[in-house]
This record gives C-alpha cells, structure tokens and sequence, in this order.
C-alpha cells in the first residue's frame, strides 16, 4: 500500500480586498491573499524563506478598523477583514518609503521589481535637496548611540561610505544597504546559525555589523554568501561580480543560466550558474528550491572557479 | 552553539570579576571558566547558558561600570558565558547610549562621562550657556580630556550632550558615569560646571544616597519636597491623591510607609481576590498614564484570562519623555507604593514574576527602590507566601542603558529580555506574547499608583473624580517659564490656565507664547487654548495631547525654532531604527527643520539656507514625511514624532510665511 501524505486540512478564512472576495487557508498573511488575487504588493524586506521582520514598510496595506496602516507580510489574514491596497493612504506610505530609502541609499543595483515600484509610485528623491557627502571609511562603524552632528539641512543624509573589500569571496558596499534585516536573518536563524553579523547602532546610524566592525576574516563568517543570496539591493556582491563591473565587463544581457546540480557533496542543492562569455560569473540557487530554499554553502557558491582551471599552468 | 570569538585581548581580571559578580563564577571552560579535566568529554552550558542570555544588559551594566568602556575580550567574555554570539552582543551594547564601545583616548584609563541635559525644559533654562561653559572647562564635546587639578589621576573625562534627565524642575541636570567607583552612576542636578567639578574631585556630596537615612534629596521647588512649604499645594485636594505620602513618609523606611496606611491596598486585594481588583480598575474607568491612554483593566483582563503560565507583570519606569519627571519623583519619594503596587498588580493578573524596568539615568531612584524591595521581601510583602498568603510574587528591578525607545511596551521586552529595545510588531499583543513569549502586562509607574487609590476609595468613588470620560487624578510635569515648576496633581477637568496659574503663571507676568503640552511627542498650542480642559476627550477634540502629562511654558522670549531643532534631533536619536519611516522620517524632517529654522548656536554652517524651492513646498514635504511616520511606522515613538513640529507650523511658530496646510489627523479647534 503506497502512503500518501496529505497536509493537515485547514480552515479557509474569507477576506474582502479591494473590494472583492478572496478566501485563503487560516494563518495565510494578507501578503498571500494579495498575492493569490494577483495584486502587486512591493515587498523589500520580505522574502519567502525567511522570517517576516516587518520592518521596510512598503507592503503596508489599508485594513479598516485599524488605526495605523499594517504590513501585509506579517498580518495574518482574519475572517471579515476588509483591506485595500490602493487607497490614497497606501500609495502616499508605499510611495514615501521608496522615496526615503532612494534618497538615502543607491539602489540603482536593486531588482527590476524595485526599480519597478519605484517608478510606478513616482518616487523623486531630489524633493529632499542634493545628496550629503559619503561617510569617511569607518566613520559611520563609530558612530556612538544617541549622537550625531546637527545637520545645516543643505544636503540629505546618505548612508554613502566606501566599499568594504576584505575577503575574496564577496565585498560589502553598504551604501546600497537598505537595513532590511535579511542578511542578519540569513545568517543566523533563519538558514546558516553562524551569527557573524548583527544589527549594531541605532536611529540612522543603526548599521550591519560584525562585533567592533572586524574584518569578515576576522569574524565568525563561513563564507556561505546566503546573506548574497537574500540582499535585495546588491550591496553584497560575490568579489567576481563586483570586480567585473568595476571593470565595465559585466553584462547581464549576455549571460545564460544553467541549473545543475552542485557536485561536492550528497546533498544534492540546486544551483544556477550564471555564465558569461562561457565563463561562470555567479552562482544562485532558486528559492523555491525544497533541498536548499535558496541557501547555499562556501563550495556550492564559491567554490566554481575549477571548472574553468582547464590547464595546471592557469 | 559555537562561538567564535574574535578579541585581540582576553578580559582583563577587573571585567571578568565584574561579570562574575552578576553570573557568579563560570562552572566550565565551556562558559569561560579554567579548563577541568571533564571539560574535555562532555559539554557544558548549553541550554542552561542561553537561558541566561536576558541578562545581557544587567552583565553590561556591571562592565561598564567597572571598565568605563565595554573592551572586545570582556564582550567575548560576555558572549561565552551567557551563549550570545558576539556580533549580537555588540549589537545590544552599541544600540545603548550609556554602554561604551570605543575605547578611551591613548594614554587614558576610561573613565567618566558627565552627561549633560540640554533637552527642552533645560533649553528654555539656558542649558546652552552651561554647555558653553562645560566646553570651557572641559573640552569640546565628546573628547576624552584629563582635566588640571587634583584627584583626577590620569583618568579622562568626557562630557556630552543627553536627552532629557528628567529633572525638569530644577532647570539643569546632569548624570554623571563614573567607572570604578563605589557610585558608578550619580545625579546631580541644578548642575553647574563647578558642581560637575566638585563632584569629579570628590569633594561634592556623598555620592549616592545612604539608605536608611532621611535624605531624599528633592528639590524644594518639586512641591512634594521633604521639608518643603509647598508640599500641600502640589497633591490634589480631592479624596484621591497619588502625592498623598509624598514628603510625608520616609522613602527607606518600610515602617513609615505602614504607618501612612502602607500594605493596606494590598490587604484589600487579597480579600477581593484577583477578579474583584480588576473589577475595581474597570469601573474605575482607569487609563493608562503612560502617554497612550489604554484602559489598564482589558490589559489586566486579558493577561488574568490567559490560561498559559507563567505570566509576568512588569512596571514601565523608563520615565524618558522630555519634559517629564512624574514618575522620578514618586519613585524616590514613595518607593514602597511601587513594590505595593506591583504586587497588586502581579496578584490580579495571575503573575508570579514582576520585572521594575527603570531608566538608567535614575540612580537615586533606582536604589530607593532597591532598598525597598529588599524589605518588602525581608517583611515577607514579597516572597513564596506574601502577607502569609497562598500567593507567591517577587519583583526584579532592571535597569536601562540609554535609550528612549525602551519605554514603548514591546520595546521594554526586548530590553528585559536582553537584546535590542526595538519595538515589535503587534499584534501579537504582550497579553497574548509578551516577555519570554508569555503573557505580560506592562504599566506605567503612575498608572500602578493610581490602583492603589482606586482600592482605597473604591472603584465608583474613583471615577466619579474628574469627568466621566477621564476619570481621577492626573499628575502634571510643569516647567519652563513658571515661578514654581513642578510636580502637580489635579483632578481631571481642571484647564491648563488653572495649571500654568497653579504654578504661579507665566514668570515676570510675560506674555505667554504657547505651552509644549504632552512632550516631545506632544503638540505646541497657543495661548488661545489656554481654556481647554487637560481630559483625554478635551485634549483630542482641540487636536492635542495630554502624553505624560508635561506642561512646558515658553513665555514670548523662548526660540520656538531651537526647540524645534532639538525636538528633530532628539527623535533622530532616539528612533531604534528598524523602520524605514521612523529612521530616514525621523532625518528627513531634522533636516527640513534646520532649513526653515536656521542655525542654532553652537552647531557649525553660517546663516540660513534657502528652503528648498520655497516654504510651501517645503510644509509640503513636511506633510508628506508626517503622511508616511504617522501611517506607516512600526510603534508610537515614529507615530508621534513629527507631532510637535506641524503643531507648531499650525501655529505659524515656524514657517509662518505659509498657511493653508491640511495636516491629517491634527485637525484642531483654534489650537
């Protein structure tokens, strides 16, 4: 006799959004019945193989009867909710957090979709004057809690700083960090628990950190590249990729992606190679992938270059 | 879980002393101990390690104040014993204003740092001239320096710059941090830099304040002052009154408070059983006096409700409202009303566990209160069967580090739990998931005081003082251009010409401005609601607050504009940071500000800049980033934050050159 599993039957709830009907299993999030009826929902600090942290704001929907607006990530959906997504409250908050973190971070790496959002709300980050200079190295690492220089308001302040580059598989560039926790996530709890970096400061000076800002050699990183995997605004960037675009020669339009197998160990993961000019430049694995849920280790990520080391010599 | 820990130096004797004293000795190498024999075959630690890690910040504390910086092998220290990886570790410890993380200048032991309240209240003092001052004397802001004289031995001092102290009162204040001394935290306040000297030298008053002497040392003008004339104007003269034992009753003695009717409340709530006082809080229509107004008896329901154990009630005294100072003064002069209070609150909820979080930057109070605990307990009021009956409670007093955000609820979790006092998301609500994951309920000092009353007089006595929509007594913070700032109760109804008058009115009979009603996170109104009655429903129909209750007065010489500037700046420093409209909202408007108001003294650029295209399209944008933080952001500190500055512009106090404006959800009545 074959043994089928079946998931334990859940209860379906209905909600109304935008007006219409949606029914979704109880303990679904808005974000899933957004989803489900097809409606663009941006999202920045979401990501399915993580934990909500509720903290970007930009999928933040209407739902009547609340006071303030809630993030559709991480409310789960009650019977009777009447959410809407496109009122005037939803647009002005969506459009403003794009237009804070655009003034105040690059995201000119970001994805399609941000980039996406980002015009469709009609996001003017210039409406907040030019942009400040960028920190000196280490200058926003020692900023001290509760303090910062009063600014003229001639300029925006920017989290712009050099490049951290101290290791040679990936390279820091926080001036495109967002703070949207994923990374911190990816690293600890919710895939690799090697904890090499947390959330350090606060306020505007609050900053992805290792312990004192010791160099990644120093830290407790496995070099698993996971945080790579789930940063949404390229601020980490495998050192192939970063070197290659410094270089003018990383073209997106002509690479290729082949999904494999990774061939260390037994596990089986599932990877990406994304390849240029016959070249592997990066390696992902999918999301929805059930043996790796994106994540990957230092050799499934990394560990490609051998592939291209046809002769000794090289 | 392995730790890999990264310092160049291990932690030096005095640090790891200084953990140990909180941690007692490490038992293996596995936390941090000399290596044993069995240490080699069996692990150690564990779960019983990361079941201590809510004591991260306590630890801290303990090296901060031994160390005067928190040193990368004393984090390590940290981290093995209690299982935190270390980069969570520096997370926590860089998120506090009163933990250090860099080290001290080359060549000097770390060693004090003289924080000095330049905040609302101390503004319209004159703190710039003191901070001008302390420069002079001590060096620019922030450097560590070894001042000339004697006693100082090489140890460098530092000063800053603090948000409020909450010693509004008595126009200055500092706290004072001093590593390794048998006082490592002090108070001082009025402060002057001679004082702040003296204190340094050790040829100031005692540090700290003995218990078991009759020393609180509250400020004649306080109102409820020891030995203070004006001690009967201050409380409320109806039969309710949370100042009624204030100046009366010996803070350290548990006797003194017995024989003001002390332990009686408690007495009574254990005859109506846990239901009953919350029957009595309910049809006291009690609110929550923290700022937030919530119905304190559906909290108390929910959590007594719960059928999962155990609970926990917890006291929120993180008392760190600009401009308040209500709960500071009850807590140093009534201390054993607090512990009685909690225990109140503890029996009706179903809790065996009380947590008294304190701001950090109240050392007096937090020792009154220490004392007072200790006693309680020792008089058996605390412990496994409290006045004899079948009804275990006993109370752990936490101590802040230096930052405002802890005093929202789910903020203060965290904290207690040792991490990030970052807010979280609800729901879930505390009731349901709060400390530990476990049902909470947490309330603020006054609202704890007032349980007390409303046992006394009986729940329907109780709300039938004030008016039906805000019932009893409201305690408020009045400072800034009065004769006699202070701490003053009134029944509910009363209207804040009758405050401001009850304080002596505006100082040398000037013309007044507006008043800073509720805080920082309040609203500016004019002298034309001088007749609005200070209840929740009269406050919310004309677009105000009560908050905290603060009355700032700002007669026609204050700088609005310098208020407003250090409003912005302190709410950029204050915000945790988590989300995107609290943390960039918070910038963006310190920099539209500083557009329209201009340079303060003391701060660098010359002259005003242009407003970005013009003054209406900068109050458009000022609408805007007010839109996103009020809407969008995750706990009340973001909510509130822009509050003050479009109050203000409603008033024409900034930006005068604009009107028209519709700012959401402030919409007011003339105000």
């Amino acid at each position: 006799m074959t043994s089928v599993f079946l998931e334990t039957p859940r209860r379906l709830v209905d909600v109304e959004i935008d007006g219409q009907a949606v029914r979704v299993p109880e303990g679904a999030t808005l974000l899933d019945a957004c989803r489900a009826r097809g409606i663009d929902t941006p999202t920045l600090c979401y990501l399915e193989n993580l934990t909500p942290v509720n903290v970007c704001r930009v999928c933040v929907v209407e739902v009547e009867g609340s006071r303030t607006l809630v993030p559709s990530c991480s409310r789960t959906a009650e019977a009777g909710m009447n959410v809407h997504t496109d009122s005037e409250r939803v647009r002005t908050s969506r459009k403003m957090v794009l237009e804070f973190l655009a003034s105040s971070a690059d995201v000119s790496l970001a994805s399609a979709d941000v980039r996406r959002w980002i015009a469709s709300y009609g996001v003017d980050p210039s409406r907040y004057g030019s942009p400040a200079p960028d920190a000196g190295a280490g200058e926003r690492d020692a900023a001290r809690p509760g303090e910062h220089h009063a600014p003229a308001g001639d300029a925006a302040a920017t989290v712009g700083q050099p490049v951290k580059v101290d290791n040679e598989a990936y390279v820091r560039d926080y001036s495109r960090c967002i703070l949207c926790y994923k990374c911190v996530e990816a690293c600890g709890e919710d895939a690799q628990h090697t904890f090499a970096i947390a959330v350090a400061g606060r306020g505007f000076e609050a900053r992805i950190s290792t312990e004192y800002d010791v160099t990644l050699p120093d830290s407790a990183c496995v070099y698993c590249g996971n945080c790579i995997g789930v940063c949404p605004t390229g601020a980490l960037m495998p050192l192939s990729e970063y070197a290659m675009r410094q270089a003018g020669t990383w073209d997106e339009s002509r690479q290729t992606v082949t999904s494999t197998i990774c061939p260390y160990c037994g596990v089986g993961c599932n990877v990406d190679l994304h390849v240029q000019d016959n070249t592997i430049v990066k390696v992902t694995s999918p999301l929805d992938s059930e043996v790796t849920h994106g994540h990957l280790c230092v050799k499934g990520r990394f560990g490609f270059e051998f592939v291209q080391r046809r002769r000794r010599e090289e | 879980m392995d730790l890999r820990l990264t310092a160049k130096a291990a932690a030096t004797d005095a640090e790891r002393a200084a953990v140990d004293e909180v941690l007692g000795p490490p038992p293996s190498q596995w936390e941090g101990g000399a290596r044993r024999a069995q240490d080699a075959h069996q692990a150690f630690g564990g779960h019983a390690a990361r079941g201590r890690r809510h004591q991260l910040i306590t630890v801290l504390h303990a090296i901060q104040d031994k160390a005067g910086w928190i040193s990368p092998g004393a984090l390590d220290y940290v981290a093995e014993r209690l299982t935190v990886p270390p980069a969570e570790a520096f997370g926590v410890a860089s998120f506090y204003a009163m933990f250090r993380t860099v080290p001290p200048a080359t060549g000097l032991s770390p060693g004090t740092v003289v924080h000095v309240c330049d905040d609302v209240a101390c503004q319209v003092a004159g703190a710039e001239a003191l901070c001008a001052e302390m420069t002079r004397r001590f060096g620019p802001e922030g450097a560590d320096r070894v001042p000339t004289g004697n006693g100082f031995h090489g140890a460098g001092v530092t000063w800053q710059r603090s948000p409020c102290l909450g010693k509004c009162d008595l126009g200055s204040a500092a706290l004072i941090q001093r590593a390794g001394t048998a006082a490592p935290r002090r108070d001082l306040a009025p402060v002057t830099p001679d004082a702040v000297r003296d204190a340094l030298a050790g040829s100031g008053p005692a540090a700290g304040v003995p218990l078991g002497v009759l020393v609180p040392q509250l400020s004649s003008r306080t109102g409820p002052g020891f030995a203070s004339p004006d001690i009967a104007a201050s409380p409320g003269s109806g039969p309710v009154s949370l100042l009624r034992r204030v100046g009366r009753v010996d803070p350290a003695s548990l006797g003194s408070y017995r024989a003001a009717g002390g332990y009686e409340m408690l007495r009574r709530a254990l005859r109506l059983g846990p239901q009953g006082v919350i029957r009595e809080v309910r049809d006291a229509k009690l609110a929550g006096r923290g700022g937030a107004a919530f119905p304190t008896h559906i909290k108390w329901d929910a959590v007594a409700a719960n059928p999962v154990r155990p609970k926990y009630v917890v006291c929120n005294a993180d008392e760190s409202e600009p401009g308040t100072f209500k709960d500071r003064v009850l807590m140093e002069a009534d201390p054993y009303a607090l512990v009685e209070a909690l225990t109140v609150m503890g029996y009706a909820c179903g809790a065996e566990q009380g947590y008294l979080y304190i701001r950090g930057e109240y050392p007096t109070a937090e020792g009154r209160l220490a004392h007072a605990v200790a006693m309680a307990r020792e008089h058996g009021f605390l412990g496994p069967r409290v006045m004899g009956e079948s009804f275990a409670f006993d109370i752990e007093i936490r101590r802040g580090a230096g930052a405002y955000i802890a005093g929202e609820e789910t903020a203060l979790i965290n904290s207690l739990e040792g991490k990030r006092a970052e807010p979280r998301n609800k729901p879930p609500f505390p009731a349901q998931s709060g400390l530990f994951g476990q049902p909470t309920a947490v309330n603020n000092v006054e609202t704890l005081l007032s349980v007390l009353e409303i046992l006394r007089v009986g729940g329907p006595a109780y709300a039938a003082v004030g008016t039906p929509g805000s019932t009893g007594t409201r305690l408020f913070c009045l400072s800034g251009c009065v004769p006699a700032p202070g701490l003053y109760e009134y029944d509910f109804g009363v209207t804040l010409r009758t405050v401001i008058d009850g304080a002596g009115g505006v100082a040398g009979g000037r013309p007044l401005q507006a008043v800073l009603l509720g805080g920082a996170a309040g609203v500016f109104v004019g002298p034309q609601a001088l007749d609005m009655p200070l209840t929740y429903e009269g406050t919310r129909a004309a677009g105000a607050t009560l908050g905290s209750g603060v009355v700032l007065v700002l007669d026609d010489t204050v700088s609005v504009p310098a208020l407003l500037r250090r409003i912005t700046r302190f709410f950029r420093d204050e915000s945790c940071g988590q989300c995107v409209p609290c943390r960039v909202g918070t910038v963006r408007q310190e920099e539209l500000v500083a557009r329209l108001a201009g340079p303060v003294s003391g701060e660098p650029g010359s002259g005003k800049p242009a407003p970005l295209g013009s003054v209406a399209a900068e109050l458009a944008l000022l609408k805007d980033i007010g839109y996103v933080t009020r809407d969008a952001s995750i706990c009340g500190l973001g909510q509130t934050a822009l509050s003050a500055v479009e109050s203000a512009v409603k008033l024409g106090l900034i930006g005068t050159d604009f009107t028209g404006t519709d700012f959401p959800g402030t919409d007011s009545q003339g105000v």
